[in-house]
């Protein structure tokens, strides 16, 4: 198409044939580097797995403590705030004590997605997440040591929450208890269990609220499935419910984290209520040190003074005032009247452990798909 | 200076060494691990997780509302193309440059927003809900928020091409005595088919990903209002990453067969446009 002098004009101005020949080579660099990273990309799941014993066994403790550590805090989405203020007097007193001075790293985000990514090789130091499975599936990659719950006291829970009822304001719709939930006409807003933590401890407390209390299985099978009929959003966690609820004016109840339901009610300034029924679950979001990555950066003293330091007196008052009910029973005592008595029970009261509770309603194939299950 | 290389361009290959490596870092090497992460599941195991009853309720709403979307965009894209490119008026520049806000937008904005705004007590499903038409929450709530981040697709492809469409050849029409209505199917709309096709197609693969709007203003209600990335999310949050990759690999069979498909339209249309 173009005649040839043209040709010989981008010839001139490029390339002597030594060029020429590394262009063609550098076609071959480019598929070279090509292959490798391919090489590396489907090596790299199993490389996590195997740097993990060779890493406990790297760094030895270094006699004196070092002059400053960094630690990286894995949490959940609304432990922000806690955190941030938990850290500032924790660095205080740490550095105070040890001479080193730490600096603390959070970062916030979905249980699970937070678990996943320190799964996929994110360097948490300690994890807080807010629930057994999202820990213990860290644990099972073998980034946490077995037996991990019994490192810390009280199972390795500093605070524990739970699931409690937000209502419209003077509570129209009179919600006092999980029966109320499903009389005619109410709407209730919870996220999809599939997909939120806040969504299948909804789920679990709503279950033992009849099987707790002298109802059968089938009994809480039909409950649950008007309970679930009864509510029109199914948001996909936590905070997109609580906008559904708040912004949106969607819905009568909201059942939420009781530390998120506190700020929801204290946001709203008058336009909303909170509402404890007799019995819900008891939410526990554990807290672990991460072995695998504490032992290769040499931070495990660290770590572990920051995870202890939550179950002290003065942190527990910061637990209390975030609305976290805190695990030392006279923290507990002295902020009774932030934390109304019920009848707080454990997964374990509904199925034999956590993983089978989410087999049993959850997973595919579980009680919350049945529910669903368009009649033939 | 013996010439031996016949290439207008020289560099051939070090183009198309680029080329293959970006390609294969950027989609080839990510779609494949997809494809050995999901082929570590046993027949059964991939058959169980993609072929449920709920999946397939789920499959049929992405692909439906996808291709809704993209007809309604076919249309809505090609006169707002042509408004643009054929009429002037004050605040042309900031209407063109509004089209491509669907792209910049984060899309769980325009979910979050789109939601606000048909629920009952919003702006515009105030005079809507009475009437019975649910925005929020429904399947026409899907189908809104596809559209929106579908439109600039369409409208982006279409406009150059008119751009370079003479308006002489229209002139020509009509003075051959070929009535508007003849005008447009027989000598503007065969010009643009290849475009529009292009287009509808972009739209189309962009709204069988969309995730972030889509969640906001859809309600997640199984088999009704549940599209499958939904699914994917599901699995993972199960820790279940070999049964989520298998749902999206269906995905992307299901896509990469249409757009194929698409393709060929394309060059089919383009032939006999031609």
């Amino acid at each position: 198409m173009l005649p040839n002098s043209i040709d010989l004009v981008y010839l001139s101005q490029h390339p002597t044939r030594a060029t020429e020949a590394v262009l063609k080579r550098s076609g071959f660099i480019a598929l070279l580097t090509l292959g490798t990273l391919g090489l590396f990309g489907c090596n790299q799941a199993e490389s996590a797995e195997r740097t993990k014993p060779a890493a406990s066994a790297a760094e030895p403790q270094a006699a004196a403590p070092p002059k400053s550590v960094e630690l990286l805090n894995v949490s959940y989405d609304p432990t922000r705030e806690l955190w941030r203020d938990l850290n500032e007097k924790f660095i205080a007193s740490y550095e105070k004590e040890t001479g080193t001075k730490v600096t603390i790293k959070q970062s916030h985000g979905g249980s699970s997605t937070q678990a996943r990514s320190v799964i996929d090789g994110l360097e948490a130091d300690v994890v807080t997440l807010a629930s057994f499975l999202d820990t213990e599936a860290i644990s099972k990659k073998g980034l946490i040591q077995p037996g991990w719950m019994e490192e810390l006291p009280n199972r390795s829970l500093p605070y524990t929450s739970t699931i409690v009822f937000v209502v419209r304001k003077g509570n129209p719709k009179n919600v006092k208890d999980w029966t109320d939930l499903v009389k005619p006409g109410v709407e209730v807003i919870t996220p999809n269990p599939k997909t939120s933590g806040n969504g299948y401890l909804s789920f679990f407390s709503a279950w033992g609220s009849v099987v707790l209390r002298g109802g059968s299985r089938d009994d809480a099978v039909k409950y649950v499935t008007q309970l679930y009929k009864q509510v029109p959003v199914l948001d996909s966690g936590a905070r997109g419910a609580t906008t559904t609820f708040v912004q949106k004016k969607i819905g009568d109840v909201h059942l939420a984290w009781e530390n998120e339901a506190r700020l929801e009610v204290r946001e709203a300034k008058g336009d909303l209520d909170i509402v404890y029924p007799p019995i819900s679950i008891r939410a526990e979001p554990h807290v672990a040190i991460v072995d695998a990555n504490v032992d290769r950066k040499g931070s495990r003293a660290a770590a572990e003074a920051y995870l202890k330091y939550v179950y002290t007196n003065e942190a527990q008052q910061i637990v209390a005032k975030h609305f976290y009910r805190p695990s030392d029973e006279a923290t507990l005592k002295a902020n009774a009247a932030t934390f109304p008595e019920i009848k707080l029970f454990p997964v374990t009261e509904i199925a034999k452990d956590f993983p089978d509770a989410h087999k049993q309603f959850i997973a595919e194939g579980g009680v919350f798909d049945s529910i669903y299950k368009p009649k033939k | 200076m013996a010439n031996v290389n016949r290439r207008v361009l020289p560099g051939f290959s070090l183009t198309l060494g680029y080329t293959v490596f970006y390609l294969s870092v950027l989609v080839i090497i990510p779609i494949a691990a997809c494809f050995i992460r999901a082929a570590s599941l046993s027949f059964d195991e991939f058959w169980g997780a993609v072929w449920t009853e709920r999946a397939r309720a789920a499959y049929m709403l992405t692909f439906g509302a996808s291709f809704i979307a993209a007809v309604i965009n076919l249309v809505l894209g090609a006169l707002i193309a042509w408004v643009l490119v054929r009429y002037d008026f004050p605040g042309k520049r900031v209407v063109d440059s509004l089209v491509d806000l669907p792209l910049a937008l984060p899309t769980a904005v325009g979910g979050l927003v789109y939601a606000a705004l048909y629920v009952k007590n919003g702006w515009i499903g105030q005079f809507l809900v009475p009437l019975g038409i649910q925005g929020a929450y429904s399947r026409l709530g899907i189908v809104l928020v596809l559209v929106f981040v579908g439109l600039p697709f369409m409208v982006r492809t279409v406009q150059p091409v008119l751009e370079d469409f003479d308006p002489e050849s229209e002139e020509a029409s009509a003075s051959l005595g070929a009535s508007r209505l003849q005008t447009l199917r027989h000598v503007i709309l065969p010009a643009l088919y290849p475009a529009m096709i292009t287009g509808f197609a972009l739209a189309f693969a962009r709204s069988v990903g969309e995730y972030g709007s889509v969640v906001f203003i859809s309600g997640n209600m199984p088999f009704k209002t549940e599209i499958a990335p939904i699914l994917i999310v599901a699995r993972l949050e199960e820790f279940a990453y070999g049964e989520a990759t298998a749902i999206a690999v269906v995905l992307l069979v299901i896509s990469f067969s249409l757009l194929i498909f698409i393709n060929l339209l394309e060059n089919w249309s383009r032939r006999h446009a031609a």
